[in-house]
């Protein structure tokens, strides 16, 4: 993780100036089940995208392109609300090496 | 102008809630947040958001981590109505004098948990709502106090386990109906109040929309599962909700200015039980020698509480108390 | 620098409220109180005529009222309340929030005892229970410091290197309720010296979002804390350049102590608020009769002026401190972080702790007269608390 600042370094007051940092913080490691996702299967309806909680569904133009592996949790609810089955989860093992 | 989700999609900028936070996988608390984000977002509006204490507040903002990229401030557990007033006043006043630019419109969103709302913050909301402030209060309703692990809230329903009303041996819970919020709200006669479940989203956000448009205070009470605390499937948290409102636990409607309007009317009803046996903090419950009895007084009470809505709804039809 | 100011027959809540006009607050969230309620309501009457330009948030209480001020000040505007005694003590959880999210908020606080009983008379039990809180803690001696010391507070907290919140304290219907003699700056002198607000990280800047009031965990509040520390290290030097701006417009000169009669005294008091006029009194009346007392009066109160009192007590023989608040289990509160700042001192005084005028109980010059005739006697015990006034 980051190197601690001293006090001389940080805003005063306890402020946080750069906003949406949280994305240095990688919470793909908390993952159990992993979302894998099948392109031939999807139809860009956006639902998986809209509710995803951790913002981990990519899509671009509105065109799906993947899921964010790196902050994914595997909450699987992109694969419950899929209208086409294009999301299955599968445990997360499967895919250490 | 509800939100066409595929156009949203083309033309969304950049997530104002990002990747990163610490919430439970599951967790409903951050789709609601992140829907309203899109909402104001589709909407044109800047946003600033104030947040209470609770499981939101906390796991968004880690120093040094922060997942919001909208102004955003925290101040206490029971004053966030209180907090968001100073903003949006110092707004009003600014922008008068002329030392803020009135191009982009700012909305102003107070997210709070059932514990900032029912309990220690319902003084700070009623005040903000009869001052006439112009904010959206979105309350994140998972029934209890569950950041710090648990405890029940004046939000909990009867025969749910918490720490601080366990369902034990000799009394069954909490005992107390949970308080009827959007009631109290409604009360205040100058608001727009709703009930909103993030299993029916495009409800809610279409609340969301209604509400950020209407001139002063709105209110929008969202059922938020803990998927932790319910003990219920990490991807559970939709479906329970849709269940919540199939059964009549958590009839979705709104009440603008004293004009009563259900927004769902399931064709067909759900007997509660199923609510109720879907969740594991009602299994000790279900053990318990008074369950039935619990049940049954459950099942009347949001019987009686429909009748009662579609009744509300009938009379105040075409009549509001305010303008 | 000519100096151009009106005299005005006014109490010390008027007082405040001029001065409040003058510097124009942007926002003010503030709940009724007893005796702070006529501040409210004098400046309340001037943004209904129109004289200030100041949006007024009518809070359900003092705990919103600061709350809201902490919203607007957080938004980047001049954000101010006042209030006294138990609404002080509400808003307790919220003042530390203030100083530690370093917005820059005056609020003149009228002193009234802490309930119970509930007692609406003046004491310092109020302001001394938010003394750790990380508020600069100035204390006004009458009307004309009230209004002096909130315009400077304005300056102070809103300074670069300061950013930190400031009491001014009056005491409860003593001054605030009485009519004296003021003089009031004349408006536009008075606003170019406040000056214009100078936000910082403000909320409403949505191009640069901020985020206030984040967790920390176990790895940096210490390290947060630590700031604030240093930032009241900050304060005596930005005092003592605004103190001599003010003087240059008013012909006043503020100080974090005032000496009074202090070059050979023998035996000096020491206070806080109005009674500081009345000692004053005694000093001249015991001075005639040839005694060689003096007062060292307390106008900084936190952060708390050590180095004066160690080169000003140094060497007296007899010190006598007045409280008007109890510490209940300890010492006196101002009678204690004075003993503890002599510990070092050459040549240690004598000294004496008394608790006076808890609940509005009067102060007379007899009871000056009979603590300065005990340190004039040598008839001090260092532990032992005396009390002016009590029956027994």
């Amino acid at each position: 993780m980051a190197k601690l600042k001293g006090w001389r370094e940080l805003p005063i007051g306890g402020l946080i100036v750069d906003a949406g940092n949280a994305m240095e913080y990688k919470t793909g490691s908390w993952r159990v089940m992993r979302p894998v996702y099948t392109r031939e299967k999807c139809i860009d309806c956006m639902l998986c995208w809209l509710i995803c909680p951790d913002m981990s569904i990519i899509q671009k133009d509105g065109k799906m392109i993947g899921i964010n592996y790196d902050y994914c949790k595997g909450c699987g609810l992109c694969a419950k609300i899929c209208p086409k089955n294009a999301i299955e989860m599968k445990p997360e093992t499967e895919f250490q090496e | 102008m509800p939100l066409n989700l595929v156009n949203f999609a083309k033309v969304h900028k950049e997530d104002l809630l990002t990747s990163g936070h610490r919430l439970c996988p599951g967790c409903a608390a951050p789709m609601i947040a992140k829907l309203a984000l899109f909402v104001a977002e589709n909407l044109g509006y800047d946003v600033v958001v104030a947040n209470a204490t609770g499981c939101l507040e906390v796991s968004t903002t880690i120093f040094p981590f922060t997942a919001w990229k909208v102004p955003w401030i925290h101040n206490a557990f029971e004053n966030v109505a209180a907090t968001i007033s100073g903003v949006e006043t110092a707004y009003r006043v600014l922008r008068r004098k002329g030392r803020i630019k009135p191009d982009k419109e700012i909305k102003f969103i107070a997210f709070a948990g059932d514990g900032g709302t029912y309990d220690i913050g319902l003084q700070s909301l009623s005040g903000a709502v009869e001052r006439g402030h112009d904010f959206l209060y979105i309350l994140y309703d998972n029934e209890g106090y569950m950041n710090t692990g648990n405890q029940r809230s004046g939000s909990t329903p009867p025969g749910s386990y918490t720490t601080t009303a366990p369902v034990g041996k000799k009394i069954p819970g909490k005992l107390q109906l949970k308080k009827n919020i959007v009631e109290i709200m409604a009360g205040h006669e100058n608001i727009y109040a709703a009930t909103a479940a993030i299993g029916e989203f495009m409800d809610y956000m279409n609340k969301v929309e209604k509400a950020l448009k209407f001139k002063g205070p709105s209110f929008i009470a969202v059922l938020s599962p803990c998927i932790r605390f319910w003990r219920i499937p990490d991807d559970s948290a939709l479906d329970i909700t849709k269940l919540a409102v199939e059964t009549k636990y958590w009839p979705l409607y709104e009440v603008d200015r004293g004009v009563y309007r259900i927004t769902k009317k399931p064709r067909q009803f759900k007997p509660i039980k199923e609510f109720i046996e879907a969740q594991g903090r009602f299994r000790t419950l279900l053990k318990h020698p008074m369950a039935s009895e619990i049940i049954d007084e459950l099942q009347e009470y949001v019987d009686r509480r429909w009748e009662r809505l579609l009744i509300l709804e009938e009379a105040t039809k075409d009549k509001p108390i305010t303008k | 620098m000519q100096v151009k100011q009106k005299k005005m027959a006014i109490t010390g809540s008027e007082a405040a409220a001029h001065a409040m006009r003058q510097i124009e607050p942007d926002v003010v969230a503030a709940y009724p109180i007893t005796p702070q309620s006529p501040i409210v309501e004098t400046f309340a009457k001037f943004v209904a005529d129109g004289l200030v330009d100041t949006e007024m948030i009518p809070v359900e209480s003092e705990h919103s009222a600061m709350s809201a001020v902490v919203g607007a000040a957080a938004a980047g505007a001049r954000a101010m309340t006042a209030t006294s005694a138990n609404g002080l003590a509400l808003m307790h959880e919220i003042v530390y929030i203030a100083a530690s999210l370093r917005l820059p908020i005056v609020m003149p606080i009228v002193n009234r005892a802490l309930s119970a009983p509930i007692n609406i008379h003046c004491d310092h039990s109020d302001t001394m229970a938010e003394r750790d809180s990380g508020w600069i803690q100035l204390f006004a001696e009458n009307a004309q410091e009230v209004y002096d010391l909130i315009l400077i507070a304005a300056r102070l907290s809103e300074h670069d290197d300061v950013r930190l919140p400031v009491m001014v304290n009056q005491d409860g219907f003593i001054i605030s309720h009485g009519v004296e003699v003021v003089e009031i700056l004349d408006d536009e002198i008075a606003k170019k010296f406040v000056g214009e607000h100078k936000a910082m990280y403000p909320l409403l800047d949505v191009e640069n979002p901020v985020t206030y009031g984040p967790l920390d965990l176990y790895d940096y509040y210490f390290e947060h804390k630590r700031q604030q520390i240093e930032a009241m290290k900050h304060v005596r030097k930005v005092f003592d350049e605004i103190v001599k701006e003010y003087e240059e417009i008013s012909g006043r000169r503020y100080d974090v102590v005032e000496p009074y009669r202090l070059d050979d005294a023998e035996c000096v008091m020491v206070a806080l608020g109005s009674s500081n006029g009345t000692i004053k009194y005694v000093v001249d009346k015991m001075r005639e009769e040839g005694h060689k007392v003096g007062l060292l009066k307390v106008t900084m109160f936190r952060p708390f002026p050590k180095d004066k009192f160690q080169t000003l007590l140094n060497g007296r023989k007899a010190v006598v401190v007045l409280d008007r608040s109890a510490s209940f289990g300890a010492e006196a509160p101002l009678y204690s972080e004075i003993k503890s700042a002599l510990y070092e001192v050459a040549v240690r005084p004598l000294m004496g702790s008394y608790v006076y005028g808890l609940g509005g109980r009067d102060l007379t010059p007899e009871m000056i007269r009979k603590a300065f005739e005990d340190a004039l006697t040598g008839d001090l015990i260092a532990d032992e608390e005396r009390y002016l006034g009590l029956r027994e």
